[in-house]
């Protein structure tokens, strides 16, 4: 059997346990609910409880320690030399040995020790399942069976319910923490290992960006430097003119939305204006490597001026494109939050829609503007796609747009794709890159957060 | 209570019999058209309302109202809610206006000049026609922008120190002048609920309008409080026409000159305020009053 199995078993113990559980309390008071501390359903769910949980945790436990139980009665049962090989070589062994047990392919011959050592492997993780299945569903029994007894009338079912409750909202809420920390933590490491090869401040000041790192001695063109300026130079160079064009228009838009447009209009252009934001950006990326980038090249040459066919300025413009419906769409719930008192009182004393927008509901609404714009920043910050394909992959260090220039996350996505060591220097700046932006866009969440918060409260 | 109350036809009945020459002689003076107990009609009006409807949509929320406005008076409206008290006072600044589904028909004239023409501009009559709502609303400005944000959009602040006049006189005006001068540079919302409704006062006064609205101005307000706006609602009626939608007729009692007495928008009752409080002409209104419904 399959520890699915075991689970869906489970469940099925711990509806019974609720079923029973209730009847049981029901029984005790001979239907009068008026007579228990908690309704009947409370004392069904603290008795599924006490069936399920215990069990669950044993199989959590089991699972996550059976494998190098397993592994080390395997190993104890090798021959001599075989145990005496270095690690790596021994778990080489021992993944054949996995696999011939479970019937992959293997990469060495087989031999009587190996066919040995897998049968023993196979037996002992037969065994190791059926005695997890024993010891969890007697376990589940057996608590279920205590928590049955146990209920009275006086039991407080409905409090412990509700500790449990709590206790599994808590574990969810930490289960994202920990993984936000684990992915901090990963990228740290690593990034320790790149600084270990290139001074931080080489990274951090360098001017110029060229990561092809030799492999052999005598290669050419490898140069190998890992200046991180001219990336986030390009990176908010990009973020920038994505900026100049998705502010005023998300902004302006939301306004016309939110005071202006009447109903019909609202609920015609608010859903087609966030299609904008349902499009994939890969898509966006051929829109501006096809069209605009293009666009821009012959428009450039006919104003003559030299515009490069891969862009800055193509790349953020239509990033921009994309970030008008998020601007746009928090803009927009911010303005219909500014309490119709607001408007009002500006109405009554005689000022015009327009006063009333730029003197009291923009500086009003200003908080959760200013939260939303740098929301979208974090955002642009973060897109690759787009910039993949429209503003090309060398590593400019320039202020102008029209020439092609690189992002942060670009050269991550080419750091990183097709087959690498993962030692070098090369692939390690990935990590290091990361780490930086990563910096980056929390500073810019909590400023964004620390803005909001601390106007927020300033109208009511 | 189910009465229903049809123009001309079953007013008359209810009419409660007074002694007979003095009502007959009021009779002669009441409206033609809308039914209304009392007289509607005043010697000296700021504003004129005639045949007044408003409409929410397809929903009808007040009927044929005619009503004069006096100067230098308070008139209170009162009536259960729902009954279109707010709507009908709204309508005097054209603040229903900003709501999408709201039609009035009627005439309303100030001074001779029908607001409601569609030459009109909205943005002086509602410099002249002042308004100060339910709860207080100052903007999340200071106290000396809030005061001086009307003066500015009207162009009245030729200078910093006009400004700064304004403001002062404003404040004083709505009694708060002594204990906010201090600390004009604050935001209006930090100050309490009773000093942030007379900051909404002041700001209105601060366009030196004529006629003031106010909709329920002390229902967010404890007694203390309220007590302070009334006593300002008495002194302001020296220079101003105010008008006040209240649920409490003691406030009503207190305050106010006039009293109209409405019910399921319609204008039930129009009268001295003494007289509608002691001797009530219509059924719907004494009920009201005695508080057997509302």
């Amino acid at each position: 059997m399959h520890t699915s199995t075991l689970i869906i078993v489970l469940l099925g113990l711990m509806s019974l346990a609720y079923y029973l559980g209730r009847k049981r309390s029901l029984n005790l008071v001979s239907g009068r609910v008026r007579d228990l501390h908690s309704l009947p359903s409370y004392y069904g769910l603290h008795t599924a409880l006490w069936c399920g949980i215990p069990a669950i945790l044993l199989l959590v436990v089991w699972i996550s320690f059976e494998g190098s139980v397993v592994t080390s009665l395997v190993v104890d049962s090798l021959p001599q030399e075989t145990q005496n090989l270095p690690s790596e070589r021994l778990n080489l062994v021992l993944n054949d040995i996995r696999n011939l047990a479970t019937g992959d392919i293997v990469s060495t011959t087989v031999d009587e020790n190996m066919q040995q050592a897998a049968d023993h492997y196979a037996r002992l993780q037969s065994i190791s399942h059926m005695a997890m299945f024993v010891a969890a569903l007697s376990l589940a029994i057996l608590a279920g069976f205590i928590a049955h007894r146990s209920i009275s009338r006086q039991q407080r079912a409905r409090n412990r319910v509700e500790k449990a409750v709590n206790f599994f909202l808590l574990s969810s809420s930490t289960l994202a923490i920990f993984t936000t920390i684990g992915i901090v933590l990963s990228v740290l490491f690593e990034s320790l290992r790149f600084f270990q090869q290139i001074p931080v401040t080489d990274f951090i000041f360098g001017l110029e960006w060229s990561p092809q790192t030799a492999i052999r001695a005598d290669q050419v063109g490898s140069s190998g430097v890992f200046g991180a300026i001219p990336l986030f130079a390009g990176t908010f160079l990009i973020t920038l003119i994505a900026m100049v064009v998705a502010v005023p228009i998300g902004l302006l838009s939301a306004i016309y939305m939110a005071e202006y447009a009447g109903r019909h209009f609202r609920s015609l252009a608010k859903p087609v204006l966030e299609v904008l934001a349902g499009i994939p950006t890969v898509v966006y990326g051929f829109f501006a490597a096809l069209t605009v980038a293009p666009f821009f090249r012959d428009m450039g040459a006919s104003l003559g001026l030299g515009v490069s066919s891969e862009s800055a300025l193509a790349a953020g413009v239509v990033m921009g494109i994309m970030i008008i419906p998020f601007i746009s769409s928090l803009s927009d719930d911010v303005i219909n939050a500014v309490p119709q008192a607001m408007r009002d009182g500006s109405y009554g004393l005689g000022a015009t829609r327009s006063e009333t927008i730029r003197q009291v509901i923009i500086p009003a609404a200003l908080p959760g503007i200013v939260g939303g714009v740098l929301l979208a920043v974090s955002r642009a910050i973060g897109e690759t796609m787009i910039v993949v394909m429209a503003a090309g992959l060398s590593a400019n260090l320039t202020a102008n747009p029209l020439e092609a220039v690189t992002t942060v996350t670009v050269q991550i996505v080419t750091l990183l794709v097709g087959d690498q060591e993962f030692d070098s220097a090369k692939t390690l700046a990935a990590f290091a890159l990361a780490l930086v932006l990563f910096v980056i866009t929390l500073a810019l969440n909590m400023i964004a957060l620390y803005i909001v918060r601390k106007y927020r409260e300033q109208y009511e | 209570m189910d009465e229903v109350i049809n123009r001309n036809s079953t007013i008359a009945p209810e009419l409660k019999t007074g002694s007979g020459s003095e009502v007959g002689m009021r009779v002669l003076k009441e409206s033609q058209t809308s039914g209304t107990v009392g007289d509607i009609y005043v010697d000296d009006p700021r504003m004129t309302c005639r045949n007044v409807n408003v409409y929410y949509g397809d929903k009808q929320a007040i009927f044929d109202i005619d009503l004069d406005i006096a100067k230098n008076q308070v008139i209170s409206m009162i009536g259960p809610s729902g009954c279109g008290k707010s709507t009908f006072l709204r309508c005097l600044n054209r603040m229903n206006d900003t709501i999408d589904i709201c039609k009035v028909t009627g005439q309303i004239k100030m001074e001779g000049q029908d607001i409601y023409d569609g030459g009109l501009d909205v943005v002086p009559l509602r410099a002249s026609v002042g308004m100060v709502f339910q709860k207080p609303n100052p903007f999340p400005k200071s106290i000396y922008d809030n005061i001086g944000y009307g003066p500015r959009i009207h162009g009245l602040n030729d200078d910093k120190d006009h400004l700064d006049e304004i403001v002062e006189t404003s404040l004083k005006k709505a009694g708060l002048w002594e204990e906010v001068k201090d600390r004009l540079d604050q935001p209006g919302t930090g100050l309490s609920g009773g000093q942030q409704q007379r900051l909404c006062i002041a700001r209105a006064i601060a366009v030196s309008p004529e006629v003031i609205l106010m909709d329920e101005p002390c229902s967010a307000l404890d007694p203390i409080a309220t007590a302070k706006i009334e006593e300002l609602i008495d002194e302001l009626r020296e220079n101003y026409t105010i008008a006040i939608v209240t649920h409490s007729m003691q406030q009503a009692a207190r305050v106010s000159q006039r009293t109209a007495y409405f019910h399921l928008g319609k204008l039930i009752e129009v009268g001295e305020t003494d007289q509608i409080f002691t001797a009530p002409r219509h059924r719907l209104t004494e009920d009201y009053i005695t508080g057997r419904f509302g």
